[in-house]
């Protein structure tokens, strides 16, 4: 599997997120002004602060060359995920329902915290278990999820909310303790939790990991035909 | 007007200058300056650039030693790490704007640190910080230790910088006065450091990054070098402001151009700004520049030549660039969306050119402005009784498990977690001990091992033994290097101090100048940069003297890195020192106790110090320990506190009878250690120090036994009292 990830100017966690998906397969740089994903089988958007985040977070990256492609490619049924910054990205972009609102603490945060995994049968999480627990850092100031109750209810009734905070653990205020959620197609996947921060057990966790796992084994299974 | 009112208002003086220093600029210029030069010479030769006061004191500090890449004088010090790698680091202040306006002089102050380390060529991998300010319940405190932690957090998250460590202290003399220090810590390759000498006239002198405005004209004179008082708002356009997402494209930009060698020499912005970066570096090459203001990107129409020259703008590199390799620099700023362009050259003229077009505007010796400030002799004397009024006293009780309680509820003990979680210290993926997981930060290097990196200052046993308190602070960020593992490698100091022209602050500065060489000299490790704040006073006076210390070190085996928690039940638990003989004197219970500074900290050789940190750098190292945690403010009592705190787990100790329970439980002093791990583990230990096993690791209680006297707290007692003592600060 080759894996792209997305370079903005003002992304900080990109190198991160090629790290971790090196675990699992091949990975390169995507620049922001480059409409060419050079064939990648899946996009990362990374978490960071993209243009310096100053008009509204993910505002400005939305329109850059390369989510055109990136837009394109998902609507292709092409893998894409969005870690923080970049989930936030994703919202703007339309390619995710709801939106993220700053912590309900108006505080950055950054805390280790567990999450579950509320739907396994994603090519985000196929790796894991329906329940599992899963601990994975947040560090974001603007991670609390919205949507209308009427859009929340219906992406509960489509498997679409992929991870909750598990009880006590919900940094931000998110509705329904949503850390993740999936889009209808279920091919774009966006969190507020750094999966590419847990992927090795001396810096704390390797549970991130199983994210990239499951993409690899969606792109080499029949998900991906 | 009399002739001394009309002298107060000459402009050498209102810029700083005496009136020897101004007739020594005509006589080195052989006439008198215009107004570009004046202001050119009031910033260089002003304390924060020429260290006239300081200079000759830290020529003692030891500057040399076998890992030495890069020592003083650089933008920062780098040390060997192996493996082909340099670690690049240094701590600045940025106080008195702080002081000002919380947020943007804290965010600035990173932005600072971060361009003194990827000027020597090396990625920034962590920031630290140390922070002192009033007492909590002051409106003011809150208000500015709010404001620059979100100033601090806003820097360093935004620009993709792990906050790894850092220290605050909360302090009656600090209240109008804050203290903001960063560190930061880079990575490179050893023979990829650049340095900042100008060579090779003809080469053009190019500017990259932000538009150079108003901001911050003057802040090195009128705000670093000079006591802050009443009406200190006005000073507020003297501040800067930072831009992280600028600095985030400058910094991969720079390093990209590095990578590629296309630079001759770089060299960041910073105080003094135009003026004392293009000097510098033609001081430092032995050559001349001229620079053309003209050509200088503009934030604001119509500003003077002096005002270009001074502008303290952030987010600014001046470099060198051989005229061939112009085109392709100017090719890799366009591509990171950084403005960059030609703003004058280098020349074999030894002179400072200041240009508008072809007009000359300003034309002076390179040496006279860079090397020539006259450097002054301090005048110290011991003042006859300790200049600062004792603490209030907020503690009656002498029951030892009340006393520990209030301890860990004190501010200046109480856990950081509130002010940490507001960092993001993950970044960059090579934090193997966040904080609150061990006494040190510890940081995976890319060929195996990793760094240790402490920051210290403890300025009230400063101000108690100007001498021993800096030589504790030294010892104090060594045993928390030990406690991870790592052996000391370099180390970088701020000095924070009152006003040196007052004979009792000479006098501090002297001292704890000679504490910090004999204790870098104790322990062999070689001072390879830092930076001097001086007059830090309010109208209620000066700050305690506060030498903050940033310590880095290596350890071999990642598996290894040493925590601070208790983790197994069964364990053994020891104090180890050679020996610890702690003493109340100076410490935090003498503080909550509101009794008045003592002129002297208790007793300890600091021989025997520096070996009890290195047995048990080497108990770590070897992996025998299960946890190590170094006995600071609060004495033994808290360090068991927090060894359980930190593992979520409790521990029995029984000491047996003491003459002075309160001294031993609660006493401070250098070179004591809290361990825990198995007997034969501890048993080894005993062979190179004294090791007095006294408990074990287990249950959910903190049991202290110490006839006549007991503690027997539960961890959710001993939890909420940590816990509680800033959360409040952040509603």
């Amino acid at each position: 599997m080759r894996i792209g990830v997305v370079r903005f100017p003002g992304s900080c966690d990109e190198v991160d997120a090629l790290a971790a998906a090196r675990c699992v397969g091949e990975a390169r740089l995507l620049w922001h002004a480059d409409r060419d994903l050079h064939g990648v089988d899946a996009v990362v958007i990374p978490g960071g602060f993209s243009y310096g985040d100053y008009l509204r977070v993910g505002a400005i990256a939305r329109f850059a060359p390369v989510m055109e492609s990136v837009a394109a490619f998902s609507g292709r049924g092409g893998l894409v995920l969005g870690i923080c910054n970049g989930f936030q990205v994703l919202c703007e972009a339309g390619l995710l329902p709801g939106a993220l609102l700053p912590n309900s603490g108006r505080r950055f945060l950054c805390r280790q915290v567990d999450c579950v995994v509320t739907n396994a049968h994603t090519p985000f999480t196929r790796a894991c278990g329906e329940g599992d627990l899963l601990s994975i850092p947040v560090k974001h100031t603007t991670g609390r999820y919205h949507a209308p109750e009427v859009m929340l209810d219906e992406m509960e009734a489509h498997g679409q909310i992929v991870l909750r905070y598990a009880p006590g653990h919900n940094p931000n205020g998110s509705e329904r303790d949503i850390a993740a959620v999936v889009n209808r197609q279920g091919n774009v996947f966006g969190l507020m939790p750094h999966p590419e921060h847990a992927v090795d057990a001396l810096t704390g966790s390797r549970d991130g990991l199983r994210v990239f796992e499951s993409m690899r084994e969606a792109v080499a299974g029949p998900v991906a035909a | 007007m009399s002739a001394a009112a009309a002298a107060e208002r000459s402009p050498h003086r209102q810029l700083g200058l005496t009136d020897d220093e101004f007739a020594l600029i005509c006589e080195k210029l052989g006439r008198a300056p215009n107004g570009v030069e004046l202001a050119m010479f009031s910033l260089l030769w002003s304390e924060h650039c020429s260290y006239k006061h300081s200079r000759k004191l830290l020529r003692r500090l030891p500057a040399e030693g076998p890992n030495v890449v890069m020592g003083p004088g650089e933008n920062a010090g780098a040390v060997d790490v192996g493996g082909g790698l340099a670690v690049a680091f240094k701590v600045e202040s940025h106080n008195h704007p702080s002081a000002v306006e919380p947020f943007q002089g804290a965010a600035t102050g990173v932005g600072g640190i971060l361009r003194d380390v990827f000027a020597v060529g090396a990625r920034p991998i962590a920031i630290l910080d140390s922070l002192r300010f009033g007492e909590p319940s002051s409106p003011r405190t809150r208000y500015l230790l709010d404001r620059a932690v979100a100033g601090i957090g806003h820097y360093g998250n935004s620009i993709g910088v792990p906050t790894v460590g850092g220290e605050v202290y909360f302090e009656g003399p600090y209240e109008q006065n804050c203290l903001i220090n960063a560190m930061c810590l880079g990575l490179a390759p050893r023979d990829g450091l650049i340095r900042s000498a100008a060579a090779g006239p003809g080469n053009p002198l190019v500017l990259m990054g932000a538009s150079t405005g108003r901001d911050g004209i003057g802040g090195a004179s009128v705000l670093a070098s000079a006591e802050l008082d009443e009406g200190d708002e006005a000073k507020r356009p003297s501040v800067q402001i930072g831009d992280p997402f600028e600095e985030k494209k400058l910094l991969e930009c720079c390093l990209e151009l590095l990578e590629h060698e296309l630079l001759v020499s770089l060299q960041d912005l910073g105080a003094a700004g135009l003026t004392s970066s293009a000097a510098e570096m033609a001081s430092k090459g032995g050559v001349g520049v001229d620079v053309d203001v003209s050509r200088v990107p503009l934030r604001e129409a119509d500003m003077e030549p002096f005002e270009v020259m001074v502008s303290e703008s952030q987010e600014r590199m001046l470099c060198v660039v051989e005229p061939g390799r112009l085109d392709a620099v100017l090719d890799v700023c366009e591509r990171w969306e950084v403005n960059a362009g030609a703003i004058g050259e280098v020349t074999g003229s030894g002179r400072f050119r200041v240009l508008r077009g072809e007009e000359v505007v300003g034309d002076m010796p390179v040496a006279a402005l860079v090397d020539e400030c006259p450097l002054y002799d301090l005048a110290p004397a011991a003042p006859e009784a300790s200049i600062y009024p004792a603490p209030a006293r907020t503690l009656e009780t002498d029951e030892p498990g009340p006393v520990l309680l209030a301890l860990l509820a004190s501010p200046n003990l109480a856990s950081r977690r509130p002010l940490f979680e507001q960092y993001d210290c993950l970044v960059q993926s090579r934090t193997l001990r966040r904080p609150g997981q061990a006494d040190a930060a510890v940081l995976a290097l890319p060929g195996g091992g990793a760094l240790g990196v402490s920051i210290d200052g403890n300025g009230r046993r400063v101000a108690c033994d100007p001498e021993r308190g800096a030589m504790e602070a030294v010892f104090e960020c060594a045993a928390n290097l030990a406690c991870v593992g790592a052996e000391p490698l370099g180390l970088t100091n701020c000095l924070n101090f009152g006003n040196p022209e007052k004979p009792h602050i000479a006098w501090q500065l002297e001292r704890a100048v000679t504490g910090l060489a004999a204790a870098c000299e104790a322990l062999e490790v070689p001072v390879v940069g830092g930076n001097v704040s001086l007059y830090n006073e309010g109208p209620e006076g000066p700050i305690y003297p506060t030498p903050v210390v940033g310590m880095v070190g290596r350890l071999p085996d990642v598996a290894r890195a040493g925590r601070l928690g208790f983790a197994r039940a069964g364990d053994a638990i020891a104090l180890a020192g050679e020996p610890f003989l702690p003493s109340l004197a100076g410490s935090e219970l003498a503080r909550l106790r509101g009794e008045p500074l003592p002129d002297h900290l208790g007793e300890w050789e600091a021989e025997k110090v520096a070996r009890a940190i290195a047995a048990v750098r080497d108990a770590v190292r070897d992996g025998s320990l299960v946890s190590a945690h170094d006995v600071a403010e609060g004495g033994f009592a808290v360090a068991l506190a927090e060894c359980c705190l930190a593992g979520a787990i409790g521990a029995r100790v029984d000491t047996g009878a003491a003459e002075d329970p309160l001294g031993l439980l609660f006493g401070e002093g250098p070179g004591g250690f809290v361990v825990s791990g198995p007997r034969e583990a501890l048993a080894a230990l005993a062979e190179r120090i004294e090791v007095f096993v006294c408990g074990e690791v287990g249950g959910e209680r903190l049991e202290i036994a110490m006839e006549p006297a007991r503690i027997d707290l539960s961890l959710d007692e001993l939890g909420r009292a940590h816990a509680g003592g800033l959360a409040g600060c952040f509603d």
